[in-house]
């Protein structure tokens, strides 16, 4: 049984959040620095310039990189033999939110969802916790901008609708989504499990190595037939027209009900910003 | 060619630019989104005059962070314009005559913007840090209350933008996709 004291969960989530919402990680660049060699369009180009430029103003000039610093979503994989001392986790872990963006000055969204008064601190955070072999805890946080987290859909669709139905449903999120989600875009699709094992797949795949491929070679095939086929609709950089609407496409997949084949997208845009720790 | 724009100066100018014209604006903007939208409907509704004068002004989609110590201004990119679409036709008709922001505009918000020869220029999304780079000053106008939603007025220099629709209703969102389309 290994010790873990919640003091050093705050600590490491305040962390975390302000390094994810200022240094996009290598993955990202490096996939807007190939699309941008690949771009056609004059507006795509200038975009994309743009965009790079905006990853080393961030880190340069200490901003964040984009101002929607979202909201903080953690993944926290715990270890059945992890034992958690000095307090509750789930108060640990708002308050390493709490401190990390007010220390980060990052912007603070959350609100009541009817009143809409704003909670000041960016709490609560969404926290999915997964209990899993072994002694240690992995926290990753994911700020998510909700440009792109409106544009997301999950459908319930009949198993006769198949692989086809999946492309189709894939593609007309993205083209409904339109500019609206500041493409370059990232797609996390969840394919199977229930309603919400499917949603989750999908905001999960995200948290992947940008454009690295799911490990199943014909789920990793759909992921470049997707990836492709998003990129022809010609939706391009900030919807203004070119080659690039997405980025990459991370499929990840469980085993369903007979009676269903339930699809959730969730798209994020190229401020694709995650980050991880092990304690 | 890339068009150097100085607000209030070159006021004018605006309603002849084209869509897909690069532009480099330079001068005063007002901030604002979702919530001083709102409150400026509210203010209209009670037939209360605002906080600040709309007619020959630019409306900047944004909601900052909070700026650093020594910083002038947090991030600030633009932010999604259609959530803003139901607002905007009766402040185009009050005189607003830009919109800065990211994203589509309705078809009513774009009757609006020709029947007041107003346009709509398009900011990277997500270049939030670059675009605090352009902002020279930055200050409190109204609706403090709001937040990282109230009303700034910005100084600007050199804000990299493209026209997205023009004057006359071009729509450079459904122009350019069209040419790229396979
Ligand atoms: S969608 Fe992403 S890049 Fe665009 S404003 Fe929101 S967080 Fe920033």
């Amino acid at each position: 049984m290994k010790e873990i004291r919640v003091s050093a969960i705050i600590q490491a989530i305040e962390k975390l959040c302000i390094q994810a919402c200022y240094n996009l990680g290598d993955d990202v660049k490096n996939l807007l620095d190939t699309a941008r060699e690949r771009e056609e369009s004059p507006f795509g180009i200038r975009i994309l310039d743009q965009l790079l430029e905006n990853i080393n103003a961030s880190r340069e000039n200490q901003l964040p990189l984009c101002q929607d610093t979202g909201m903080a979503v953690i993944f926290m994989e715990i270890g059945q033999d992890v034992h958690i001392t000095g307090g509750s986790l789930q108060e640990a872990v708002n308050e390493g939110v709490r401190r990390g963006y007010q220390k980060g000055y990052m912007r603070r969204s959350v609100l009541d969802p009817l009143k809409r008064t704003n909670t000041g601190d960016n709490t609560p955070a969404v926290i999915h916790y997964e209990i899993v072999e072994g002694d240690q805890l992995k926290i990753a946080v994911a700020p998510k901008g909700f440009g792109s987290e409106n544009m997301s859909r999950l459908t319930m669709l009949k198993p006769s609708d198949g692989v086809e139905g999946i492309k189709r449903f894939v593609l007309d999120t993205v083209i409904q989504a339109g500019a609206n989600p500041c493409p370059p875009i990232i797609l996390g699709i969840g394919i199977g499990g229930t309603m919400e094992k499917a949603a989750f797949l999908a905001k999960k795949a995200l948290l992947r190595e940008a454009g690295k491929p799911n490990p199943k070679p014909e789920i990793a095939g759909l992921e470049q037939e997707l990836l492709q086929a998003i990129n022809n609709t010609g939706i391009g950089p900030q919807g203004l027209g070119g080659r690039t609407t997405a980025l990459a496409v991370h499929i990840d997949t469980y085993p369903t009900h007979l009676a269903g084949l339930p699809v959730a997208v969730n798209i994020q845009c190229h401020a694709a910003r995650h980050a991880e720790a092990i304690l | 060619m890339i068009k150097s724009i100085k607000i209030p100066e070159d006021i004018k100018l605006l309603e002849d630019l084209r869509a897909g014209d690069i532009v480099q604006l330079s001068g005063i903007i007002l901030t604002g989104r979702d919530a001083a939208h709102k409150r400026m409907m509210d203010f209209l509704d009670r037939n209360i005059p605002l906080p600040f004068n709309l007619a020959g002004q630019g409306i900047y989609y944004t909601g900052p962070c909070p700026a650093a110590p020594g910083k002038i201004i947090g991030s600030c990119g633009p932010t999604t314009s259609s959530r803003m679409d139901s607002y905007t036709p009766r402040l185009l008709d009050l005189g607003l005559k830009f919109m800065i922001g990211k994203g589509l505009r309705s078809r009513e918000v774009i009757g609006a913007m020709i029947r007041n020869k107003a346009v709509y220029l398009a900011a990277a999304g997500g270049a939030g840090a670059l675009i605090a780079g352009c902002v020279k000053k930055a200050e409190m106008l109204a609706f403090e209350d709001l937040g990282p939603e109230a009303v700034y007025r910005l100084e600007v220099e050199n804000m990299p933008l493209i026209t997205a629709i023009d004057s006359l209703g071009n729509n450079l969102f459904e122009i350019g996709p069209k040419q790229y389309r396979l």
